[in-house]
């Protein structure tokens, strides 16, 4: 397992490639439910009540 | 005659908000099973190279990530040759939700570039073509990013993006051709259309796989974004007010 990490000394630049890379990708994903929560809070307070009249009516 | 689906339909924001949602497990989940397959070949299968030693594992994540900085700018440019030439609404929104999925990209193409290139040429960074090109695109891609930013009408800045990235597609061939056209401490490519591949077979393998697994995380990434853009564009709207995960708060 540890030679495994160790990649024949190339270990340090091996994980610093993939870690960062996958750390990009994490905040990528996270950023991403943020912005969609976000944007449904932002939807919730200003969508207009007609829609709801609208169903109303039509019930 | 056979009824095609009508396309036109799905370029409106409405139609295509619940079209993207159920495409998105899909590239998300072949994005994690590819990766998860590629990783195991590049990581654990392929064998140390000859020359390089164990270090060139790092193009398993280098060579996909370039390659898709450059796939998505052009995927970015033709939304927004759309949204200039039709003025869809979908279509800048697409561009817009694009960008930063490119950014990211090339940021990590640059990065992983870096810490290939100090075990394997004894430097993490050079002024050559290749590098320097690549790191205007990353610029391109921020500038982009900012533009929108900085201009409050949408529909405005989807004009002024689609204008700047059009500009800056001429970036793309410079890139892509500057390990033939100067001399570069980068090196040519290792695949061609033409040639056989100078690597092994386990090791392209790999690389397609890794490639594939790209692809189809950036598909996912921009379509889960251009799902929030939409949210934001069209808050207004009776739709998205009817949305059952606007109603149901």
């Amino acid at each position: 397992m540890s030679t495994f990490f160790a990649m024949n000394g190339y270990g340090f630049y091996i994980w610093s490639a993939y870690g960062v890379a996958a750390l990009a990708l994490i905040i990528e994903i996270v950023s991403l439910r943020v912005r969609r929560k976000a944007a449904l809070d932002q939807a919730r307070m200003t969508a207009p009540d007609v829609a709801i009249d609208s169903r109303a009516v039509a019930q | 005659m056979l009824a095609t689906p009508n396309w036109f339909k799905y370029s409106s924001p409405t139609a295509f908000y619940p079209l993207a949602e159920k495409m998105i497990p899909w590239f998300a989940g072949l994005a994690g099973l590819l990766a998860a397959v590629g990783l195991y070949v590049g990581l654990l299968v392929a064998p140390t190279d000859f020359q390089q030693g164990d270090a060139y594992r790092i193009i398993f994540i280098h060579v996909p990530a370039a390659w898709m900085s450059m796939f998505l700018y052009l995927a970015m440019a033709c939304w927004s040759a759309m949204a200039l030439g039709f003025n869809t609404r979908l279509s800048g929104m697409m561009a817009q939700a694009i960008a930063p999925t490119g950014a990211l990209m090339t940021f990590i193409a640059l990065w992983t570039g870096a810490f290939w290139g100090r075990p394997t040429w004894g430097t993490y960074w050079a002024w050559d073509a290749r590098m320097t090109s690549e790191l205007i695109l990353l610029f391109l891609y921020l500038g982009v990013i900012a533009l929108r930013n900085a201009i409050d009408d949408p529909r405005r800045a989807d004009r002024a993006c689609a204008l700047l990235t059009l500009t800056g597609i001429v970036n793309i061939p410079i890139i892509y051709f500057s390990v033939y056209w100067w001399n570069t401490l980068h090196q040519g490519s290792s695949i061609s259309l033409t040639k056989a591949p100078a690597m092994a077979a386990v090791m392209l393998a790999g690389m397609l796989i890794m490639s594939l697994a790209a692809w189809f995380y950036s598909i996912a990434a921009s379509l889960a974004r251009v799902r929030a853009i939409i949210l934001e564009r069209e808050c207004n709207t009776v739709w998205v007010a009817e949305l059952p995960e606007v109603r149901n708060a």
